[in-house]
């Protein structure tokens, strides 16, 4: 721990650690100084002028800014002064000569930094009468920011932001004294990842967001804590409506996780909770046709026809999109009313489950802040887990931590990483072996490994990895001192739907499905024998006939699994497909009935996100039309089915989680609500308690031999249900394309644009090809799940050749 | 006694050679340098007492005590003259480049350094190109680059030319600049000294500062401490310009007083005219006036004493004849627009401050003004006082309320006059 200092600030002693800002140390203990450009996550830089305080010294009072100033023992701060007030009043004044007052019709009017400021320190009036200054606006700076230069008082939070936190510099100031403005480069517009940060962070309304302009005014709005279900990393967040709409969702800092940052996704997805494609009524399909139906006429044909099928007929896929209590809910009722094994959150284009809930020992995302050394052996954490991605930026930049970064081609890290090696999809187990070994080229790496702590990050960087292979990194990362592992996968809330059972190998509560089976039955009666099926194996049971009924909870494997053919013929081949869902996906436009659910900000629940951290996500709006939660969907249908789930409601649904699943005994609403829990709580919660300890293995796998290596890697806006119907994201979805070195284009006598036919094992592409040097002789990239992309499926080995007429 | 013009003085058309150089002595101060040692050369300067021509006039040897040890470390040699007035580095950098280039390498070997910057404004095309010849010339030498004359010291020197904005002579703001990032002054601490040039120490010194090193070496810190009063000694210069009639730089041994300065040397009021008031140090020092400053001594602690500053040694002349209140916003303009923006009340304040000067010389003003400037100017710089408070990080908005401190203080029935006349400055002009 850093020592403490003691000072005394208006004659209040008050103390703080060594090397803390003075503003930061008042604030914490109470006494606020009004600021504008500094940010508790951004280095200070003393501009604004706005926390200027005197320090009482040997030299008599100096005026000094509390943001720049450290404290020293003894130190003596007067923050009430007249000469304070007086430069309080100055600023103030100075700030508002320029700035056009336009508060009636300003976003930020109401929740203003501006504003309150000058309600609390303002000098009442303002002495100036000559023009103020004036600039075209609002001008777009990205397709998602819009920037007005005449509220702007260039506090350069969100240069500084950019710059600092989010590592793409792509705006800055320009010019200098009364001409300084913020501004873009020719030619290259804000498209980062992260822009709305910048609309949330300044303290005026200078930028703004596209999807929340005009939309209401800050008074009006209601709001709620949540958490961010757009990928599995939990990020804190306000989830706001006007009007029982949401209209915007901001980040809330927190040390756990996000530090009060989102990705624009996690930020702008909430347009797709209202959009007019959602489903409002059930569906039942008659002769290829859906039309509408009561609820009681679809429950009634669901539970009649899944009565006629033999239990183990009968599969259940999706819910990792889900809270942990509609999870719960699902994979009850699959073991205990359809009575099957045959459960899966996941898609095959995760890890193995066991292996991504129970792996030992875990890492936590603050173990970023103290980790010596970083593998990164996993997705492109900018374009998959873009909160993440900002923590590791901030360990290997700002915390000195060494960044090895593994990756079949650049990933965002680079440029901050210690260590990058590259290679070609399929030779991931070799490249393990040698920097296991002694291969001489990866003596540096071996030596920052030996710098503990370790935190492994492991995941596949593509779709068609092995997901093994990522298990043997772990192995590997184990072995060193202090070693820990976080292993990656995507949807929201994935942890939490395998911690509660919906894999085919574990039950409720972190425990596996052998030894836990009998225990469970003690609570749920009993349950189906032997190990199901995971979802590739569901797909072809049912394809083959060796299965006969499906049941989606949120999911799309038709767009999502690696082999879109293989999940269209197993949809094809049920002979009874019901899908609880928000949208007519392609795989729900093959259901027989549809169940319209409520989601993300209509229902109240917990989900954990990749570290095991438990938090709550809490309802805001009602859900449209004649939705219902899945819970109760799940709990009508099993009365149907003569059964009875004892779902009535979802804090009743928590209770019964934390007694019967074992790593969520204590994990209770009410500690989520208040105080520490507020950062959620980290499972397991304390000693003792058994649950599922993986100790994960080097299943020493071969490699993939192949002239041509796929690396099938995500991007953030892709054609996702949520990114689709969300018009601010969906804008942002890029152009498929097939990507090689520019050797390889050479070889293949292909100019950039050109058409290239790559073709593997599940499927093929025609693409325009690009030029992407980042990449291996022998690696092709190309981008997964765009709807010009998805034809491919998830190869390794594949052929390129040109394509067109050649 | 001439220390930095005796050369360029005896030999007009070629001192800035390095034949010319040699020839008169030059780069035996380097000889005697690389015998005494690095310590001794410190120990020199130290003993010079000389205070800094850059503006600030802190002791150069005591700056120099401030390099953190941490290696590598940076000289900065600050050749951004850009406050207005102020024109006599141009002249040592064009006529007598050797001499800085040598008090380079003698300060560098001191210091412990073994690479220099000269930091030149844009604006200075000839002497950046002379100084670029005569550090070729030292290259070729051996006077620089690798072993310089057997000593085992190395150093190598870039000439580096600025962008054209007065903030980057403030020395952290030409860090910034130096390093290719915007030129605004940083946070202090820390300063240069500990976390300078690329988070290395680092030195910033003048021009003349450093050309005075070899003269120093040579004939003793004690020889230059016997110069002049005790805390301004050794010779500096002083560049005179405005209503004078002899307007140029001299080389003068501090002490004499402002009418010494003024009508001996500068030879006095062109016409005749009677003299209004001065500025004693550069664009940025509050003003002088005859009837209480005349008979006082240019010297660095008197003028402190009185409220203003020696500065850079610019000594601007207004005579009889001047409107202080375009005068005054003359100044006031030259720092709204060279202000780098990032403090509120000098972006917004100077800015604020140039407005109400347009609108008093527009015909325009009201009574409320002359208050409203003060008042403008005291929030940029709490209490008026020199050397000023501030609320900036730099002095560079304080030294925008300098002139109209000044004006208020001498020359308020002028500025209340323009608000009554109330016609605009072009009209009075034509009348006249």
């Amino acid at each position: 721990m850093a020592d403490l200092v003691t000072i005394t600030v208006d004659g209040v002693a008050m103390q703080g650690k060594a090397g803390e800002v003075l503003i930061k140390v008042a604030e914490d203990n109470g006494n606020f100084i009004p600021r504008f450009c500094w940010h508790p996550r951004m280095k200070p830089v003393g501009m604004c002028r706005m926390c200027l305080v005197e320090v009482v010294g040997p030299r008599g009072r100096m005026l000094v800014p509390s943001c720049t100033t450290t404290i020293n023992e003894g130190m003596e701060v007067d923050t009430q002064s007249a000469v304070v007030k007086k430069a309080q009043e100055g600023v103030l004044e100075y700030l508002l000569i320029n700035h056009p007052l336009d508060c009636p019709v300003c976003d930020k009017g109401g929740e203003c930094p501006l504003q309150d400021h000058t309600v609390a320190y303002g000098p009442g009036e303002s002495r100036f009468v000559e023009e103020k200054r004036h600039f075209e606006k609002p001008i777009p700076i990205s397709e998602l920011v819009l920037l007005d230069r005449e509220r702007c008082i260039l506090c350069a939070r969100c240069t500084r932001f950019s710059d600092e936190i989010s590592g793409d510099p792509l705006i800055e100031f320009k010019d200098r004294g009364n001409a300084v403005q913020v501004i873009t480069f020719p030619g290259e517009p804000f498209s980062s990842y992260f822009s709305g940060n910048t609309v949330q962070i300044c303290p005026v309304g200078a930028l703004t967001a596209k999807p929340y302009r005009f939309k209401a005014r800050p008074w009006d709005l209601e709001a709620v804590e949540s958490v961010s279900m757009v990928d599995s990393i939990g990020s804190k967040v306000s989830v706001q409506s006007s009007q029982n709409e949401v209209v915007r969702i901001d980040g809330i800092d927190n040390d756990a996780t996000n530090h009060g940052w989102l990705s624009d996704k996690d930020r702008f997805v909430f347009e797709s909770i209202h959009s007019a494609d959602r489903i409002t009524t059930p569906l039942i399909k008659e002769e290829g046709q859906f039309r509408e139906a009561t609820w009681g006429e679809a429950l009634d044909l669901v539970a009649e026809r899944l009565t006629s099928f033999p239990g183990a007929q009968v599969a259940g896929l999706g819910g990792a999109n889900s809270t942990n209590e509609e999870a719960y809910t699902f994979g009850k009722f699959l073991r205990t009313i359809v009575v099957t094994p045959h459960i899966d959150a996941q898609l095959d284009d995760g890890l193995d489950p066991q292996f991504l809930v129970g792996v030992t020992p875990r890492a936590a995302i603050p173990d970023l802040e103290t980790a010596k050394t970083i593998l990164l052996w996993a997705a492109d954490l900018k374009e998959e887990y873009p909160v993440l991605y900002l923590r590791v930026r901030r360990a290997a930049a700002e915390l000195g931590a060494n960044l090895i970064v593994v990756h079949p081609r650049a990933t965002g890290l680079d440029d901050v990483a210690t260590h990058k090696v590259r290679y070609r999809p399929g030779t991931g187990p070799e490249v393990l072996r040698e920097l296991t070994g002694d291969d001489a080229d990866y003596t540096e790496i071996r030596e920052a490994l030996a710098a503990g702590p370790v935190v492994g990050i492991v995941g596949r960087t593509g779709l068609g990895e092995d997901p093994r292979l990522a298990e043997a990194v772990a192995a590997f990362v184990r072995d060193f001192s202090e070693g820990k592992i976080m292993p990656l996968a995507r949807r929201g809330n994935v942890v939490g739907a395998l911690d509660m059972g919906l894999a085919p190998t574990l039950l409720p509560g972190r425990v596996s499905e052998s030894a836990a089976h009998d225990v469970l039955e003690s609570e749920w009666g009993p349950l189906p024998e032997g190990l199901g099926r995971n979802a590739t194996s569901i797909l072809e049971g049912l394809r083959d006939g060796e299965l006969r009924a499906l049941i989606m909870l949120g999911t799309d494997p038709v767009r999502d699994h690696a082999e879109p053919e293989l999940a269209a013929a197993g949809l094809d081949g049920a002979e009874f497909v019901v899908a609880m869902d928000q949208f007519i996906t392609d795989s729900v436009a093959a259901a027989d009935v549809v169940f319209p659910v409520a989601g993300f900000a209509e229902v109240e629940g917990t989900v954990t996100n990749i570290e095991g951290r438990v938090q709550k996500v809490n309802r805001l709006v009602p859900s449209p039309g004649q939705t219902r939660a899945t819970w109760s969907v799940l709990d009508d249908l099993a009365r149907r089915m003569d059964g009875n789930l004892g779902a009535t409601a979802a804090a009743a649904i928590a209770k019964e989680i934390t007694g019967v699943a074992p790593a969520y005994h204590g994990v209770t609403w009410d500690a989520l609500d208040w105080g520490d829990g507020r950062e959620g709580l980290l499972l397991p919660l304390a000693e003792g308690v058994q649950h599922l300890e993986y100790i994960p293995v080097d299943g020493q796998l071969a490699s993939v031999d192949a002239r041509y290596g796929l690396h099938l890697g995500r991007v953030l806006y892709d054609d996702g249900v949520r990114v689709r119907m969300s018009p601010s994201l969906a804008a942002l979805r890029p152009e498929g394309a097939v990507f090689l070195n520019a050797a390889a284009l050479d070889a293949l006598g292909l100019a950039p644009g050109s058409p290239a036919v790559v073709e593997g094992a599940s499927g093929r592409v025609e693409l325009p090809v690009a030029v992407d040097n980042s990449l291996g002789d022998g690696t092709v990239y190309v981008p997964a799940n765009l709807e010009s992309t998805r034809s491919l499926g998830a190869a390794v080995a594949v052929t390129v050749s040109p394509g067109g007429d050649a | 006694m001439k220390i930095l013009t005796e050369r360029m003085e005896a030999h007009r058309t070629d001192s800035h050679t390095i034949e010319r150089y040699e020839a008169t002595g030059g780069y035996s101060a380097l000889r005697k340098g690389f015998e005494i040692g690095p310590e001794a050369v410190t120990a020199e300067v130290k003993a010079s007492n000389i205070r800094g021509r850059g503006g600030a006039n802190f002791p150069a040897g005591v700056k120099w005590g401030f390099l953190a040890p941490a290696r590598p470390a940076y000289l900065v040699i600050n050749a951004d003259e850009s406050e207005p007035g102020t024109f006599k580095d141009r002249q040592l950098l064009e006529r007598d480049p050797h001499q800085l280039v040598e008090g380079v390498v003698l300060s560098s070997y001191a210091l412990g350094v073994n690479h220099a910057f000269i930091y030149i404004r844009g604006e200075y095309p000839k002497p950046a190109r002379r100084v670029q010849h005569a550090v070729d010339e030292a290259y070729a030498k051996g006077y620089l680059g690798k072993d310089i004359l057997g000593s085992g010291f190395d150093l190598d020197v870039t000439v580096h030319l600025g962008g054209g904005a007065y903030i980057c002579g403030e020395e952290s703001a030409l860090l910034n600049s130096l390093e290719g990032r915007r030129g605004e002054p940083r946070i202090k601490p820390p300063f240069p000294a500990v976390e300078g040039l690329y988070s290395k120490p680092t030195i910033v010194n003048n021009v003349e500062t450093i050309s005075n090193v070899p003269w120093i070496v040579s004939n003793g810190g004690i020889a230059y401490a016997s110069i002049g009063p005790d805390t301004s000694a050794g010779t500096r210069l002083i560049s005179l310009s405005g209503h004078i009639n002899k307007p140029g730089n001299y080389e003068i041994v501090m002490g004499m007083t402002w009418r010494d300065l003024i009508y001996d040397i500068g030879g006095g009021i062109p016409g005749g005219r009677e003299l209004k008031a001065w500025i004693p140090g550069g664009s940025s020092a509050p003003w002088f006036v005859p009837a209480e400053h005349l008979d006082t001594p240019a010297t660095i602690d008197d003028v402190n004493d009185l409220g203003s500053m020696m500065g850079s040694g610019a000594v601007i002349v207004m005579d009889e004849t001047t409107d202080v209140v375009a005068a005054a916003h003359r100044i006031v303009r030259f720092y709204s627009h060279e202000s780098c923006g990032q403090c509120t009340p000098c972006r917004e304040g100077t800015t604020w401050l140039e407005r109400i000067f347009n609108r008093l010389l527009n015909g325009q003003g009201r009574m409320a003004d002359i208050d409203l400037l003060i008042d403008v100017s005291d929030g940029i710089s709490p209490g008026l006082t020199w050397p000023p408070a501030m609320t900036t990080i730099c002095p560079l908005g304080p030294s925008a309320t300098a002139p109209v401190v000044s004006i208020m203080k001498y020359f308020r029935d002028e500025v209340e006059a323009r608000v009554v006349s109330g016609i605009p400055v072009a009209l009075e002009a034509a009348d006249g």
